[in-house]
């Protein structure tokens, strides 16, 4: 059972503690798009084997929606970073590339 | 036979008898007893019946690790099957019961599979079942369950109680032998905040037993000045009794605490479950000895060379009179230098290996034991107890040289560190070629949160299998430097001897076991091989080799030898079989701990929720909620309450509890702007002091929530969401306000439970209001679909002119702690107007009759709203909206859709809910083609026939066709396509 | 709702709660007066979430209270409502109430400070908890009322001391 820290309230919670959301830094794509920019943003989801960006909710907490950079072979955590921001932050893209020196990027 | 020794025994206290029963038996023990050697004491050495061929099984462990002595404990609402006698603690008035044999454990009929075992080799379940089908369900089944399985279930309830705990630790040490004491002190004096878990009532696990010296103090001084100083410690906490079940991610860790197991019914819980999380697991789980396989291993009175040690130490108990000793290590000569010593036989130590010429095997021979080296036992002689053994070379076929009479085998084939809780979580392993075992791969551990590892092994968890390697690892594991001294004689290394003799035929192959428990042999394993099998996982699920509940803790490394060897390939490539929690099982009411009866689970409860209770209620669970159905009358059924309560509030006036609404305050200078992408219609536009019914959609077009928003505001706006659906709303709308439009400013506050809201239903509503009194009303002030604040009968209020039911209609909501008492001055007021409270079932039907909508009726997850004829709540001037983009794919705008129809069956009668209609032709699966389904399907007693609602293919353009939906009994119902609304089409009687 | 195990479990009756969401700055401070840190309870205000806060007046007082602020934010955005009725609140007492909490909360009670507002779940449901008058109060959702203080008086059940 993972443990992310939340970083608008500063605990470190437990999964039971948070609700899962999914593949982070989407970009939403409404009336006028294409077919296939709208079958994209819906339903084509990233599963690597490795480092993986993701939406979680404090939701038995502050409430605040954050995203999790975690390795999903190892369950390491990168970093944690609120959500309120359409590319994970600087920091976090550094540490990453600390523990994984090979990491292509998260687009 | 087995007995108590007069003199000896560290653990018992021979002051305090112990009396027990086994199988109805009278029997004393002793305070400190397991019942294991309790039953010992007592000379029952056969306990239990094999799994697949009834044969007599003995105690052959004396620890958790023990497949063979599992019993059925306590009677009635405190019976227990499958409970280890080796880690059973005895107490006055245990009553034990053996298993799996009919009629009796002496005598057991399915003793006959023994003769029959030619046939029911590995993988007889898969190759035996199979022909002809139907003697699976009628034949084969009934006999196998009969059959197989070990203990009953009990029947009873459980009279106990369960709960769980968490707790938190920078170290968290699993095993309080030598080795975890040793840890615990190095991480305690460091100012860590360490726990200690000890599975047994316990410290120190085999180190006195071994008779270890530390520090010149004996292990016994040497453990009670370590607990002593770990007691005096304030960052450290001991537990005894206290199983450390798993190793998972990021450090959590699941124990299991046996707090009232050996004084039941004492008051306190039985067990409990922590939930730890550690930044360090130090696991010094110990070592297990390894059988040996020889034929007839399994025969009772064969028993673990070391477990026997343990008997005689901790018990004074001896498991035979005249004990054989068989080896291929240095260490099974304690067990008989300490049976010599306490003044029993060994008639020989038969040692597979060529030579044994290490410091106890010479000090055995100089005590006058006879030795031989290089022999092995061909077969052990005995039924229901050893009475000799076969003595054979190891080398050979399996001639045999002598027989030697004996009661008792002592075997010892090398020792196993308990690698679980270090595997768990992804710890490797490597093979210790030295010691003939695997051990953790100190370069590979479990990774954490921080991808550093977070176990650390201590001691013969290891592979330290001397004193004073155990506590320099341990030492070394929390940290430390200073590990103590411990004097050890000079042992000469294992040999890697995994079958007796070693050119055994067929015939004895077939009589060694490896897994005890699940009667799995030898010949077993070879056979997989032979046919095939290669993969370790594989031959594991063939055999069933390890799946007993012992989890081959006894037979792992056996099984992968003989396969390696069946295979002609090294132990390390054949790896092992995956090691998954629990270590030892766990109880399920620990698991489920407090969750039982009233707090099962969360139920919630609206401030009227007793008065319900009060008046025959049938409660309808509406997610957690629990609303009423209906109110039973003296003599009604539920249909009838039903249909009253449907005649009265369109004749009179009705009071329903509609506190369980979902309410949602949206506030800000964007919150029009916020709703207009929320709901698919214009909430930007609603004027101050009205209400519109909106529809939600998920981004894929489909229909997810309803209900009702109120302007209440410039900036503030109220939403109504479904009962179910007020927590998944608002964590909606905060996903998209937090994570898509953070700039907006929008605040929103879930105040569903803030307040309590009754709906005063029917003609007589208004005058209900008017005579508790205090606001205006009336159509004028107060028109349809408009609200209010004011009070009534004294209660600050917000009245809602709003109708799901189609009839004059008030919802009024009040602050949650007056919902009671307003709920009872409506009650009050209401009866000289023929007021009666109604339910959510009268509530359906009205609304049916109404032709409205149901979120999860008319709905489910693939339904958008232009399919129920909602194109009207519909905003055509919006750019956007959630959901929009989805609406707008192909398949959705096609005019082929299931859309929302009324449905009249030709006789009145009702159709069946979710039934059918049939359409010409097979799908792709074979499968009679579709055409439409029923939705909602009631009696109206407003019309006095069966209405309906479904979607159905082109739906509203086929008016007047008749179709034809499936019944259970398998004939067909015939109904017409009508208007969904069957009742005041007008909407004349909502509007007064 | 009263149970008395090794520690009290106790209905602490209404208590009055404005929820106030807001973000921090001048025109918060000057409606506070002390704006806590985060987790923090200042005075009788305690910190919810970035921009949420619970204000504890008496019962009688939210309704002035929430005229209060709303005065007192004109023009900044913010929204105050009265939660009082919403919630059920429980005083755990005792020399060992946290052992009352520890079997139902993900929480380390250890390590819980004075003054400090923990907001986790307890059993299956949300609940908040800190310090308070020689043990510790919680609240939950009212609707939950029942089934909370059922979990709170299991765990005080006296012989299931930690």
């Amino acid at each position: 059972m993972l443990i992310l820290e939340c970083p608008h309230c500063g605990i470190r919670a437990e999964e039971t503690e948070l609700a899962p959301g999914g593949e982070a830094h989407l970009k939403r794509f409404g009336p006028g798009s294409s077919d296939q920019e709208f079958e994209d943003y819906m339903f084509a989801r990233k599963n690597p084997k490795g480092v993986h960006f993701e939406r979680w909710r404090h939701a038995y907490g502050c409430g605040k929606w954050f995203i999790a950079a975690r390795c999903t072979a190892t369950l390491e955590v990168f970093g944690t970073y609120p959500a309120q921001t359409a590319a994970p932050p600087q920091h976090i893209i550094d540490a990453v590339k600390t523990r994984r020196p090979g990491w292509e990027g998260y687009k | 036979m087995s007995t108590r020794l007069s003199c000896g025994g560290r653990l018992i206290d021979r002051r305090a008898p112990r009396d027990f029963s086994f199988n109805g038996k009278k029997m004393r023990g002793f305070l400190g007893d397991t019942l294991a050697s309790a039953l010992l004491a007592n000379d029952q050495m056969l306990v239990g019946r094999s799994f697949k061929y009834h044969r007599p099984r003995g105690i052959v462990a004396a620890g958790p690790e023990e497949p063979n002595a599992l019993v059925g404990l306590g009677v009635g609402s405190r019976f227990e099957p499958n409970q280890r006698v080796t880690t059973t603690e005895l107490f006055q008035g245990l009553t034990a019961t053996s298993q799996n044999h009919w009629p009796s454990l002496e005598y057991d009929v399915g003793v006959v599979n023994n003769y029959a075992a030619r046939f029911l080799p590995g993988g007889f379940y898969y190759k035996t079942f199979i022909h002809p089908r139907f003697a699976w369900k009628h034949v084969f089944e009934p006999i196998i369950r009969r059959s197989a399985g070990l203990g009953k279930a009990p029947i009873d309830r459980d009279a106990d109680r369960y709960e769980q705990a968490y707790d938190f630790a920078d170290v968290l040490v699993i095993g309080g032998g030598v080795a975890g004491l040793q840890a615990a002190l190095v991480a305690g004096r460091s100012g860590a905040r360490v726990l200690v878990l000890e599975q047994t009532a316990h410290w120190g696990g085999r180190a006195p037993v071994d008779e270890a010296e530390i520090g010149g103090l004996t292990a016994d001084e040497w453990i009670r000045n370590a607990v002593e100083a770990l007691e005096g410690m304030q960052n450290v906490t001991l537990r005894l009794r206290t199983m450390g079940a798993g190793v998972y991610d990021h450090g959590y860790v699941l124990a299991e605490e046996r707090i009232a197991d050996h004084t039941p019914a004492d008051g306190r819980p039985r067990k409990r479950l922590w939930r730890i999380r550690a930044a360090k697991v130090i696991a010094a789980q110990g070592a297990i000895e390894r059988p040996l396989s020889f034929a007839g291993n399994d025969v009772p009175g064969v028993m673990l060379a070391g477990s026997v040690r343990d008997f005689v130490v901790n018990h004074a108990v001896a498991p035979g009179d005249r004990t054989v000793v068989v080896t291929n290590n240095d260490d099974a000569y304690r067990t008989a230098i300490l049976l010599v010593e306490a003044g029993l036989s060994v008639p020989v130590v038969l040692d597979a290996r060529a030579a044994a010429d290490g410091e106890l095997p010479r000090r055995a021979r100089a005590m006058g034991i006879r030795v031989e080296t290089g022999r092995g036992i061909a077969s052990v002689k005995g039924g229901k107890r050893v009475t000799g053994v076969a003595v054979c070379a190891q080398a050979g076929q399996g001639a045999v040289l002598e027989t030697i009479a004996c009661d008792s085998v002592a075997m010892s084939g090398g020792w196993s560190p308990i690698v679980h809780l270090w595997s768990h979580c992804g710890g490797k392993l490597i093979w210790d070629e030295v010691n003939a075992h695997f051990r953790p791969d100190p370069d590979r551990p479990p990774t954490g949160q921080d991808g550093q590892g977070i176990v650390v092994t201590a001691g013969s968890a290891s592979g330290a299998l001397t004193t004073d390697a155990v506590l320099r690892d341990a030492t070394n594991a929390a940290g430390g430097t200073d590990a103590p001294e411990a004097a050890v004689p000079q042992e000469a290394p294992v040999a890697a001897i995994w079958v007796m003799p070693q050119g055994a035929g067929p015939e004895l192959r077939a009589k060694m076991w490896l897994d005890y428990q699940n009667d799995v042999k030898v010949s077993d394993v070879q056979l997989a091989a032979r046919e095939g099998y290669t993969s370790v996982e594989h031959t594991k699920r063939y055999t069933t080799l390890g799946m007993a509940t012992d989890q081959g803790k006894l037979s792992n490394i056996n099984g992968l030898a003989v396969l390696s060897q069946a295979l002609s390939i090294d132990i390390p490539q054949v790896g092992t079989t995956t090691f998954r929690p629990p270590y030892t099982p766990v109880t399920l009411g620990a698991l489920a701990g407090e969750a039982r009866d009233d707090i099962f689970q969360p139920l919630r409860r609206t401030p009227m929720h007793e008065w319900h209770e009060a008046h025959d209620v049938e409660w309808e669970p509406v997610g957690l909620w629990r609303r009423p159905y209906c109110y039973r009358r003296p003599g009604e059924t539920s249909h009838q309450a039903v249909m009253r309560e449907v005649s009265n509030t369109r004749t009179n006036v009705g009071l329903l509890d509609a506190s369980t609404l979902g309410k949602i305050i949206v506030k800000g200078p964007d919150a029009g702007k916020f709703l207009d992408m929320l709901y698919t219609g214009m909430m930007s536009t609603l004027p101050v002091g009205k209400c519109r019914y909106g529809l939600m959609c998920n981004e894929q077009g489909f229909l997810s929530d309803d209900g009702v928003v109120a302007r209440i505001d410039e900036e503030t706006w109220l939403c109504h969401t479904t009962s179910g659906g007020a927590d998944r709303i608002h964590a909606w709308m905060e996903d998209w306000l937090q994570c898509e439009w953070w700039d907006w400013q929008v605040f929103t506050a879930n105040v569903t439970e803030q307040y309590a809201q009754v709906a005063v239903v029917g003609p007589n509503a208004r005058k209900l209001l008017e005579k508790l009194g205090g606001m205006d009303v009336s159509k004028e002030t107060l028109p349809f679909m408009q609200w209010q604040d004011g009070t009534l009968g004294g209660f600050r209020a917000r009245v809602y002119r709003i109708s799901f039911s189609g009839e004059l209609s008030y919802e009024i909501a009040v602050p949650a702690n007056e919902g009671r008492a307003f709920w009872d001055a409506c009650v009050a007021v209401g009866a000289e107007l023929g007021a009666m409270p109604y339910g959510t079932e009268c509530l359906h039907v009205m609304r049916a009759e109404k032709g409205f909508i149901m979120i999860g009726d008319e709905t489910d997850g693939t339904v958008i709203p232009q399919d129920l004829n909602l194109g009207w709540a519909i905003s055509k001037k919006k750019a956007d909206y959630l959901g929009k983009r989805g609406q707008e794919r192909a398949f959705l705008a096609s005019p082929d859709r299931w859309k929302l129809v009324g449905l009249e069956t030709l006789d009145g009668s009702v159709l069946e809910d979710g039934a059918y209609a049939p359409a010409e032709g097979l799908n792709a699966n074979g499968q009679r083609n579709t055409q439409g389904r029923v939705t909602s399907t009631y009696f109206s007693p407003t019309l006095g026939r069966g209405i309906a609602m479904g979607l159905v293919l082109r739906g509203p353009d086929r008016m007047g066709e008749v179709v034809e939906f499936t019944k259970l009994d398998g004939s067909l119902a015939k109904a017409k396509i009508v208007d969904q609304v069957f009742y005041d089409k007008e909407g004349a009687k909502q509007d007064v | 709702m009263l149970f008395e195990g090794f520690a009290k479990v106790a209905d602490a009756g209404p208590v009055g709660m404005v929820t106030l969401r807001a973000k921090p700055g001048a025109a918060l401070d000057a409606a506070l007066g002390t704006v806590p840190g985060h987790r923090q309870i200042a005075g009788n205000v305690a910190w919810m979430s970035p921009d949420e806060y619970l204000i504890f007046v008496p019962y009688a007082d939210v309704a002035a209270k929430i005229t209060e602020l709303d005065t007192a934010l004109a023009g900044a955005h913010h929204l105050a409502v009265d939660v009082s009725d919403s919630r059920a609140v429980f005083d755990i007492t005792g020399p060992k109430a946290a052992d009352v909490l520890s079997k139902l909360m993900p929480v380390d009670f250890r390590t819980l400070r004075e003054g400090e507002i923990r907001r986790s779940r307890a059993g299956q449901v949300a609940a908040a908890v800190w310090r308070h008058e020689g043990g510790y109060r919680l609240f939950c959702f009212r609707s939950v009322a029942r089934y909370v203080f059922g979990l709170l008086s299991h765990s005080a059940q006296p012989g299931s001391e930690i």
